[in-house]
């Protein structure tokens, strides 16, 4: 089982999502993350999707994801060639004894707190996945109250596009 | 010219050449059956009994042809109503589009009476659907959805109209209908790949699905047969690809498939997959399916090539055209030892049809295939009696097989039977059990009212034979609700409804029967008893494979 990143580009229209992301449960295959929205082209939303599973499922997924009449273009998205991206807000209790720590956490990582009061810090941070995944474990000890992250977006490095007409 | 969106709806539908729909009004379509009342000397309409015999008559009126079958009903139970019949065509690639009426788009999301969102419900078995809340994309709307239906692998399409969208106007004109969308087109390289696979190969063998038929490419199959010297088989959707009568053809393969076939496609070193997606029907185990083969998979779907079995060489394109290519690159091959074996094979199973004193499932398709003519369509239900159908029957002619496959949709046939006789005018027999009679013998009804003259032949064991056979094989003969003790007297009902009843105990008296029905030129019910411990045999078990072939059960009580 890998790990692999789909950037799907679709018809922007209500009810195509759903069409998107029914295909999976359909087949049985599970969705780690999914983001969505519209492109340049207000024609168009770009569905970035990452999953894990093994080459039948990514086959499988490309011919039978081709099929449906709104999706436009579909690509997978090469590690080595792509910037992805995921944002984090992570809400951080905040006490006298752990505030230093954390705000030295904040700063190691090149994250940014966005709101501050007396009993909680919520910090913003993007990144890799695993960027944002070793700043939750950091700053578990502290306290983390709730959080909330998008999801992978990706681009393809170079000046290469999903659309390219 | 200014129209409103229901006489749009019915524009769009004459010209996309569609002369015959089939459906049920209701309050969400009440405007649309208007404009049909406009237009009723240029258009018909066959009123079923239920909207999912009009669904399941849209699909027999397709697969009879070819041509989109189209289906009318209304929001909420109406349209619920045809789930089963749009998932029976789109799991057997059937060109269908839907009209479905919706309440008005200011009551749409708030549970409004009869107001189901029918986009949702079908959107795991529709290859697309639409709901027009714009009466300016209405004509454009429908004639995409008769494009998809039928492009590529053809499957059914739902266009779901609110009322306020049939009632509002716009400017219409007919346009030209566009040809379907571009195919993807076989790889010359593949292709090439292709005759090398065959060169080599000492026993190939072909496997032809439904495809073959939706591709129109039964000469083809023929030719490419004689021109690798190969036996062909096929799954139950490929029946009537190629004639019986051709030497080559040695029937369905799989779970009940003819023993010459099954065994030739398991010791072939070659196994040619066209049109056709291995189901697990066909398969059984698949491990054993392919131990002893390559595999060449031709498919107008790119999904279906290594889904279910995985090939060699997975070739994309429409069967027919790639058949075409493929036979002008080869030369005639030569297998004198496999065409040895492949007649012993059908000596074997020639020796396996017993005769027995009383008439047997086997007799009464003789019977019947000795009376109808090649241009019979035979439409089917779903359980023992289809396979016997699937079997036995000798067909001649692509698209006289009309029968429900990959869902095994009980209460399929005779609203199939309706719509593949108004599509052909060609006689109709519909081979059914009493448990799939059961389901749909409303539409006994629609025949009568519409002067169809179906032959029915049902076969009466008075159990649910499929899943009895299954009980009495791994079940310890547990008949749980398997036996019907229904009272039912079939004649009797079939005269209630103003169709002729027959019974038959003798093939005498079933041959009798079938030239009374024939000459009346009304539908008829023809009730042919047969016994409960009559099997469909041979047998591979679910899951199971050639090395498992069941030949004879005994049955009787535990």
């Amino acid at each position: 089982m890998k790990k692999f990143v789909f950037a799907i580009l679709v018809a922007n229209k209500s009810g195509v999502l759903t069409r998107v992301s029914s295909l999976f449960t359909r087949r049985g295959f599970n969705i780690d993350t999914l983001t969505v929205g519209e492109t340049e082209s207000p024609e168009f939303s770009r569905i970035t999707i990452s999953m894990m599973g093994d080459e039948y499922i990514k086959a499988q997924l490309m011919k039978q994801l081709s099929k449906l009449h709104d999706v436009k273009h579909i690509e997978i998205m090469h590690r080595d060639e792509t910037v992805t991206r995921e944002l984090l807000l992570i809400k951080v209790k905040n006490s006298s004894e752990t505030r230093q720590d954390v705000l030295s956490a904040v700063d190691v990582f090149r994250s940014k707190i966005v709101d501050y009061s007396p009993d909680a810090l919520c910090i913003e941070i993007t990144g890799e996945t695993s960027k944002i995944n070793a700043f939750i474990e950091l700053v578990k000890p502290f306290g983390i109250m709730e959080m909330c992250r998008t999801g992978i977006v990706a681009l393809e490095r170079g000046c290469n596009c999903l659309r390219n007409d | 010219m200014k129209l409103t969106g229901s006489q749009i709806i019915i524009e769009v539908l004459i010209e996309q050449g569609c002369e015959c729909i089939f459906g049920y009004p209701g309050g969400q379509v009440i405007n649309i059956y208007d404009a049909l009342y406009q237009s009723r000397d240029r258009i018909k309409h066959i009123l079923t009994a239920h909207e999912q015999g009009a669904a399941h008559a849209a699909d027999g009126y397709a697969r009879a042809t070819g041509k989109t079958g189209v289906v009318l009903a209304t929001s909420g139970p109406g349209a619920t109503n045809l789930v089963t019949g749009i998932a029976t065509a789109y799991l057997d690639s059937v060109p269908m589009v839907a009209v479905t009426g919706n309440v008005p788009c200011s009551l749409l999301g708030r549970d409004s009476f009869q107001e189901v969102d029918i986009c949702g419900v079908t959107l795991p078995i529709t290859k697309h659907n639409y709901i027009v809340k714009d009466i300016n994309e209405l004509a454009d709307t429908l004639r995409e959805a008769f494009r998809i239906a039928k492009s590529g692998r053809p499957g059914p399409v739902l266009v779901d109209v609110p009322k306020d969208v049939q009632i509002a106007t716009t400017e219409f004109e007919n346009k030209p209908v566009e040809p379907a969308f571009e195919n993807v087109k076989a790889d010359d390289d593949d292709l090439a790949k292709a005759v090398e696979m065959i060169n080599k190969a000492q026993k190939p063998y072909i496997y032809c699905g439904g495809g073959v038929i939706s591709s129109g490419a039964g000469k083809e199959i023929e030719k490419f047969a004689d021109v690798i010297d190969s036996p062909i088989g096929c799954s139950m959707m490929g029946i009537s690809a190629v004639p019986f009568s051709n030497p080559r053809f040695l029937g369905m393969q799989g779970m009940h498939g003819h023993y010459a076939s099954s065994m030739a496609q398991s010791e072939a070193d070659l196994l040619i997959a066209i049109g056709a997606r291995f189901s697990d029907r066909a398969t059984g185990n698949k491990d054993v399916y392919v131990r002893n083969c390559d595999i060449i998979h031709i498919d107008i779907d790119a999904a279906e090539i290594d889904k279910n079995v995985t090939s060699q060489l997975g070739i994309s394109g429409d069967v027919k055209e790639t058949l075409e290519k493929l036979i002008s690159m080869l030369s005639q091959q030569n297998h004198p030892e496999w065409s040895a074996e492949i007649e012993k094979l059908k000596e074997k199973e020639a020796q396996t049809i017993k005769k027995s004193s009383v008439m047997t499932p086997y007799d009464i398709i003789e019977t019947v295939n000795a009376k109808m003519s090649d241009d019979t369509v035979i439409a089917t239900d779903v359980g023992q009696h289809q396979m016997w159908v699937a079997q036995h029957y000798r067909f001649e002619k692509p698209r006289k097989f009309v029968s429900s496959g990959g869902l095994g949709t009980m209460g399929f046939g005779l609203g199939a039977a309706i719509g593949a006789y108004e599509a052909t005018k060609n006689p109709v027999v519909l081979f059914t059990g009493d448990g799939s009679f059961g389901m749909n013998l409303n539409e006994l009804a629609t025949a009568v009212s519409n002067n169809i003259p179906v032959i029915i032949i049902l076969m009466n064991n008075g159990v649910l034979g499929m899943v009895r056979q299954w009980q009495t094989l791994f079940f310890d003969k547990h008949y749980s609700n398997t036996t019907l003790e229904r009272k039912t007297d079939f004649p009797m009902l079939a005269e209630a409804f103003g169709a002729l009843g027959f019974s038959a105990q003798t093939t005498e008296e079933l041959a009798d029967a079938l030239d009374k029905a024939i000459a009346a030129k009304r539908p008829a019910v023809i009730n042919c008893t047969v016994n409960e411990n009559e099997f469909v045999l041979p047998m591979l078990p679910p899951g199971g494979s050639i090395d498992n072939i069941i030949t004879e059960i005994n049955g009787g009580e535990a």
